[in-house]
Order: C-alpha cells, then structure tokens, then sequence
C-alpha cells in the first residue's frame, strides 16, 4: 500500500491540520516509510485471535448518574482563547 | 549538611525525621541548583514559591510528628501533569499560556504525601519521542559527556527533563509517564532508575493524554528503594479514572528484602536483538550473572511475538493520539491561529493545530487519522489489537510456567548525541524503544535499573519485567540486582 500525494492530502484534512501543497510530497515519503514498517503485522496469522479492548481484564467502573459537580462557568472559560458573554467563541459557523 | 539536592528520597527522609536538616534547607539546596543548570534546560517552570510554602508546611508537620511518607522531599513534576495554577501544556506549542484549574490525582497524592514541587520538567511533545528533540522548549541535555568530548547527548524521552534533572541533583526524584518506555529509556540513559508500573496501578486523571491504553505514571529515582517510596505515594484507586485498578497498595518499601532465593528469572531470546552493541549484550549476561549469584535461577523463555511489538504500537499509538489530539482545537484552551478575513471554524481548525503542534506530533496524528480511517480500520487498527492479544499471550504463558520476571536490557544503545538522529528516518528513532515497548502492550510493571558504564563513560540500564499488580516483588528484584550491581557513578558537573 502506497500513499500519494492525494491521500497525503486528504489525510490532513481528515486531522484538520493544515499542510502546504509543497509539503506534500514530503510528508507522503513519511507516512510510505512508517506504513512500510507497520506492514509487517502481516506477517502475523491473528486467525481467531481476538482484537484487545482492555488490557487488563477488568469491567469498566460505572457510577451512580447524578450530577457531582458544576456551577464553575469561569474556571471552564477560563483558559479559552475567545470566550465572552459566558460562551465559547467561534469564527461563524452558520452561513 | 552540604550538598543537600544530592541526597535521595530515603536519606533525605530519614534526615528530616532525625532533625539533622530541614525541607528549607533542602528545598533551597535544590532551587539553587537548578537556577545554576540552566543549560541543561530541565526545569521549563519553576515554582520556588509554591516550593517555599511546602518546604515550610512540610518542617512543621514534621516538628509536630506527623510527617506523611514524603513529607518536605523536593521533587520536579512532569510538564505532562496539570498543576492548579501552573502552566502545564505538555511541551507543546498548542498549549502555550494554558494554566489548569485544577489538579492532576498523581501530583494530587505526591502533594497530599507532603512533597515539595520544585518545577515542571522538560519532556518531548505530547511525550510523543525518544529523545525530548520534540519539545517547544527545547531539547533538555543530559549531565553526562562521553568522557571530555563537549558534545551534547540525550537524556532521553519522553520524560528527558526528569531524568536530566534527577541525574544531574536538581531534585532528589521527579515523575515521569511512559507509553512505550518513556520512562525506563530517559532512565537507563542517564543512570537513574525508572518504573512503570501495571496500567492501572496510577490514576491518568489530570495527566494530558497521549495513548490511553498504553499511558501510565511512575516515578523517576535516584535509587530502587527511592523508586518503592515514591511509587507507594503515587499510585491507588482514583473514581475519576476509570481504568484505576480498586486495589489495595502494599508498602513496596518494607518489600525490599534483597533475599531473592529461589526466584525464577527468564531471559528472552528474542530480545536478542541483530547488530545488538557488544557491550549491551555483556551487561545483559553480567546481569543474569548476578541474579543467579544473588539465589535466582536463571532459565531461557520465548517471547514468539516480540517482532510484532513496536509496528503493533504504531498502529495504536497514534491511532489513540489521534483521538485524544482532537480536543486541541482552538476552542477550549490553548492557542489559536491568528484567522484572515472569510476564515471559518475548518480553517480555524486546520491553522490552530497546524501551528501549534511539532512536526512529529502532526507525523503521528495524521498516522493514527489514516490507520482509522474508512477501510483501512480492520487491516489496520483492528490488526494491531489481535497482535496486541498475542503479544500479552506470550507473558502470560511465561508467567504461567513459573516465571517471576523477566530480564532484558533496557536499550539498545547508550545515550545518542542530540541531532545525531536528525537525518534518520522515523522508525530509525522508533527503534528506540523496542525492548520496553511489548510492556505498555501488555500492561505489566517494568523497571530500569542503572548496571554499568560503557567504553565511553555512559551509563547503560537494565530492565526487569513482573507480573501484573507485583511491583512490590519486582522491585525486591530489581533492588537485588542494583545491590549486585553496585553502581555508583556520576556525571561530572560541566553546567
């Protein structure tokens, strides 16, 4: 499996991070060498083995629903690059 | 007392109990040694006055006789871990200015402990690296020369900061985390020692998460006896992470007995790397050497899937960073782009994290984006944790069998020169990694023990691998082997 420079592509705007068109070319290199060395998982016959969700044999915790905490609107928008008027702030969304 | 921030937890404990010096003192000792050791770039937040109040907290507690396990130690935090009020962004640029509100469970109960937070401490990005290069501080430097070239080496990674800054006496410990060796690697690099312990033993909660499957807290020490002191504080059920294991935590420290008698020891085959440094290799046998000395019985086991490791851990790695890197959006906190007229939330979205994240950050998000995308899932993803079940498999038959640890060396090499692996391609940095990686696959407790030098002055590591939730005995074993090993050298003070 070899990736192009398309795929490159279309895998950053899946990640939402921005890659100049130069870079392309580039970056497919990378993701061809690391893919190359992940290949050899291949090798391995996983017949009937199952894909592990927990690795440590454990049932996840649950807790009882109710509310435990709240109340703190400022400490949340605390670290916010843009918030005002109590909410987050975005560029438009809406068109 | 002179030389305070040299002492270790245990002594400088035993110290403070007996009235011969104070957590002033040495908290002082410590602050003045790291505002002289900027060059090794370790401390990238400090905190003299949250330090000041804890030392003076922790000397009245201790007058009173009330002193906790750790009371008035001073100790560097991993810039991984949220500290209320203290910047905490995970070496990355993407978190510049981000000052939580609240604190991690891990820095929580090093607190509660009475313990002394000095600083925060240099790291790779995200913890995604080997040898703290990824950092938006700056590599951190190891205090360690390669006999009197100038040159300057890796202390390691992820948690390089923390071993730089124990080995070099900044402190006299400091926590690390460790996804795929992150801790045992920067450990073994700088002769310090570094334990990982089972995935669940430590809470995650307030640690930024990279992997979490993989990612576990540990502590970083100057010796084995420090690591079960520190670890005892560190670990125990935390209702806010639900993967903490509801497990009592034994007193690790009254389990160094060093009588080893009659322990099963096995040696891996495959660990028995091609082109592996002749002198790794003698440290391994001279290690077997000495637990079989010590009344251990030494026996050669199979670990079949140990190829498979480090390509199985690209694959969930990334694919779980990619999730986790998700919420660096530009939203919540943070940083964000500066936006051009007409720019909407995508572009906000694709600017802020191509600007704010490393190279090798963005390399390992879009990877694990790829490895979980539409079609690729099963050949990939999916295939991965089949070969993850496999890899636990191979522990669990050698436990089974009788086994109580496992002995292997903790790297392939001893510390690199930092840009020496530059032009190297990714998975030439990757392979770093590959003894300590299978440990995070399998979730067992593993630790580095510093067991000797190399040809040109380097310390080199060995690590030992338990069963799950036996890190007392573990550590039993490893204090054995650092007994037998008798290591003692220092870096010579340069910065």
């Amino acid at each position: 499996m070899s990736i192009d420079q398309s795929t490159a592509a279309k895998v950053a705007k899946l990640a939402r991070i921005k890659v100049e068109d130069a870079a392309l070319p580039a970056l497919a290199d990378e993701f061809n060498t690391i893919l190359g060395f992940i290949e050899q998982l291949n090798e391995v016959d996983v017949e009937g083995v199952e894909p592990m969700t927990s690795v440590t044999p454990q049932r996840l915790k649950r807790r009882v629903d109710e509310v435990t905490d709240g109340s703190q609107q400022d400490k949340v928008l605390a670290n916010a690059p843009d918030a005002r008027e109590g909410f987050f702030a975005v560029p438009k969304v809406v068109e | 007392m002179s030389d305070l921030n040299k002492l270790g937890l245990a002594e400088a404990r035993d110290a403070l109990r007996k009235g011969d010096t104070t957590s002033v003192e040495l908290t002082e000792a410590c602050l003045k040694a790291i505002d002289a050791a900027d060059a090794l770039n370790a401390f990238v937040h400090k905190t003299p006055e949250i330090a000041m109040d804890r030392a003076k907290a922790a000397d009245v507690r201790i007058k009173a006789g009330e002193a906790p396990s750790m009371c008035g130690l001073p100790v560097g935090i991993k810039d991984l871990f949220c500290t209320k009020g203290v910047p905490s962004q995970a070496a990355s640029g993407i978190l510049e200015g981000f000052k939580p509100e609240y604190e991690s469970t891990v820095s929580q109960k090093l607190a509660d402990a009475g313990s002394v937070m000095l600083g925060k401490l240099n790291m790779d990005e995200f913890a995604m690296g080997s040898s703290n290069e990824t950092s938006v501080y700056g590599n951190a430097v190891s205090p360690w020369r390669r006999g009197n070239d100038d040159a300057q080496l890796t202390p390691g990674g992820s948690s390089g900061g923390s071993a730089s800054a124990v080995a070099a006496d900044l402190c006299l410990a400091a926590t690390g985390t460790d996804t795929g060796g992150s801790i045992r690697q920067p450990a073994a690099f700088t002769g310090t020692v570094g334990i990982k312990p089972t995935y669940g033993r430590c809470s995650r909660w307030g640690i930024v998460a990279f992997a979490s499957s993989l990612d576990q807290a540990g502590p970083m020490t100057k010796s084995v006896r420090d690591a079960a002191i520190m670890l005892e504080a560190m670990c125990g059920y935390d209702l806010k992470d639900s993967t903490s294991a509801e497990l009592a935590v034994p007193d690790f420290e009254a389990m160094l007995t060093g009588d080893i008698r009659g322990k099963k020891i096995g040696i891996p085959k495959e660990y028995r790397m091609d082109g592996m440094p002749g002198e790794i290799e003698k440290l391994w046998s001279d290690g077997a050497e000495m637990l079989k000395a010590a009344g251990a019985e030494i026996v050669d086991i199979s670990l079949p899937h140990t190829k498979y490791a480090l390509p199985a851990y690209y694959v969930i790695a990334p694919a779980e960073a990619s999730s986790n890197l998700a919420r660096y959006d530009g939203v919540r906190y943070g940083q964000r782009a500066a936006l051009e007229a007409g720019d909407g939330i995508t572009e906000m979205y694709e600017k802020t994290r191509a600007e704010g994240f490393g190279h090798e950050v963005q390399r390992r998000v879009m990877v694990g984006t790829y490895v979980l995308s539409a079609g690729f899932y099963d050949a990939y993803y999916n295939r991965a944790r089949r070969v993850r079940t496999l890899i636990k498999k191979d522990f669990e038959d050698v436990f089974a069998a009788g086994v109580d640890a496992i002995l292997t060396p903790a790297t392939p090499s001893a510390a690199f020169g930092l840009g020496e692996m530059t032009d190297a391609d990714p998975v030439q940095m990757y392979l770093n990694d590959v003894f300590t990686v299978t440990v995070n696959l399998a979730g067992l407790p593993g630790i580095a023990v510093p067991a000797g030098l190399d040809g040109q002055g380097l310390p080199l590591g060995l690590q030992l691998i338990g069963k799950p939730w036996d890190e007392g005995d573990l550590l039993n074993t490893a204090y054995a082997l650092e007994n037998a090993a008798g290591f003692v050298a220092k870096p010579q003070q340069w910065w």
